[in-house]
């Protein structure tokens, strides 16, 4: 049995990934918790965000989430990263004015920007929303059983640009090319949200639950 | 390849069952929201949408719980809409597992309300529905006013620009529903469509009056639409979600498959 902490920052729908990680294994523990003995005295934690960048930095210091999400990193323990959870973890954001970020990952968040257009010169909507494909660029425990260019939901208006290009574990495509998933050591970070992803998202979530923290 | 065009079922609910005939009076019954969910969930659908169409006080309870079973079930995007009028309600929704709220008639009354809303949970969880219909003559330039009331009611606000202002207030995507087209079967409004979706930056869902798989084409192709929302045509069996995307990628459009 195993048990799986939800960071809770009072950003957003978390009930979604708890009730998700429920439906793939009914005995798993699942706490949506801001306290550190607890999220610490988890086997895996969950790290995730909605919202606007400068809101979720402001909790995330104020309850002293940053020096938790550091000590999980430290402890081996597998850690996902989802959407602005993602985000933050990069060091600096363009959203709200430009917002410092925990500097946990090197690269920034970008803005899609007003002109953002596809391979043909069509004009591309932001947010980036719906089910795009996403490439997988390195091998990964979290990638078992998932197909190539399987779809994910995306909802984001800024996208991650890492400045290590090994760390980059997967890439979308939208107008510009998304970093989708960024993986070091016991670190998985998703652009997309598993959580609202059918069948390929619950995979993503079931392979984390059986990953030991370890790229090989 | 890239980002798919989605399909999105639309469940009306009424007292906690799925109806389809809003401004007819024969209203259908098609079942269980929760059943409902599931099933197109199963059969691939990109979102659900789920409108209350009762909408008042006593029922929020009702709705909040309908929507906490299909979210413990469906793990793909989930819109509430119907009544959506504070910030406590926005905060009820998602907390029962809805990824967005709709609003209507709160947005009209208040646009302020929509830019309240989005700095408070973020624009991609606001999506503002747009009930319009044309209002210029057949020989004259298109024009198209927002209605209220199940279309009854004008109010005399051009829906391009109200869509400009919704977006500006922070509103994520927009709903537009042709309230003269509703229920007819006889196709999107694509001129309406097309206006909006060329003036806002945001993804834009095309609805009203889908009664053939040629229509959810031409809201994609000639519409401009991001997303098609339909409801009769899936709930009585006349097609399935996968019938649905097949067409549309036999058609050229990119879905999920």
């Amino acid at each position: 049995m195993s048990s799986v902490a939800v960071i809770d920052y009072g950003m957003g729908n978390l009930h979604s990934v708890a009730s998700a990680l429920r439906k793939i294994d009914p005995a798993a523990r699942v706490t949506i918790t801001s306290d550190a003995a607890e999220i610490l005295a988890a086997d895996r934690v969950i790290f995730p965000g909605v919202g606007a960048i400068r809101d979720c930095m402001a909790e995330i210091l104020r309850l002293g989430i940053d020096r938790v999400v550091r000590d999980v990193i430290a402890s081996r323990k597998p850690l996902l990263a989802i959407c602005v959870g993602m985000q933050a973890l990069m060091q600096f954001s363009e959203e709200n004015d430009g917002v410092e970020c925990l500097s946990i990952l090197p690269g920034r968040v970008n803005f899609f920007g007003d002109a953002l257009q596809d391979e043909h010169g069509a004009k591309l909507k932001v947010p980036h929303m719906g089910w795009n494909q996403v490439q997988q660029t390195t091998a990964h425990p979290l990638w078992q059983n998932i197909a190539q260019d399987s779809r994910f939901y995306f909802v984001h208006s800024y996208y991650v640009q890492c400045e290590q290009s090994e760390l980059i574990a997967a890439t979308a495509q939208y107008g510009v090319d998304i970093n989708a998933a960024l993986a070091r050591d016991n670190l998985f970070a998703v652009q997309f949200h598993p959580e609202k992803s059918s069948d390929a998202g619950l995979q993503l979530l079931t392979n984390f639950l059986h990953w030991n923290g370890r790229t090989s | 390849m890239g980002l798919a065009k989605r399909i999105i079922p639309c469940l009306d609910v009424d007292n906690g069952r799925v109806v389809k005939g809003v401004k007819f009076l024969d209203i259908r019954d098609a079942g269980d929201p929760v059943e409902i969910a599931k099933r197109y969930n199963d059969q691939g659908a990109d979102e659900i949408t789920f409108l209350d169409i009762t909408a008042t006080h006593e029922n929020r309870d009702t709705t909040a719980n309908t929507v906490e079973k299909i979210a413990e079930q469906v793990f793909i995007p989930l819109t509430v809409g119907g009544g959506i009028r504070t910030v406590h309600d926005i905060r009820r929704m998602l907390n029962a597992g809805a990824d967005k709220v709709s609003i209507n008639s709160a947005a009209i009354a208040n646009p302020d309300f929509v830019r309240e809303a989005a700095e408070h949970f973020g624009s991609q969880c606001i999506v503002v529905a747009i009930d319009l219909k044309r209002v210029s003559a057949d020989n004259e330039a298109p024009r198209w006013e927002i209605f209220t009331h199940g279309g009854r009611r004008a109010t005399g606000i051009d829906a391009v620009e109200f869509a400009i202002q919704m977006v500006a207030n922070g509103a994520g995507e927009l709903l537009l529903t042709s309230m003269d087209r509703d229920g007819t079967k006889s196709g999107f409004d694509l001129a309406a469509t097309r206006a909006i979706s060329d003036a806002v930056p945001v993804p834009v869902i095309a609805s009203g009056g889908v009664g053939n798989l040629d229509h959810l084409v031409a809201g994609v192709k000639e519409g401009g639409a991001d997303a098609v929302l339909a409801a009769s045509i899936f709930h009585f069996g006349q097609f399935t979600v996968p019938q649905a995307k097949r067409y549309m990628a036999e058609h050229g459009i990119e879905v999920r498959l």
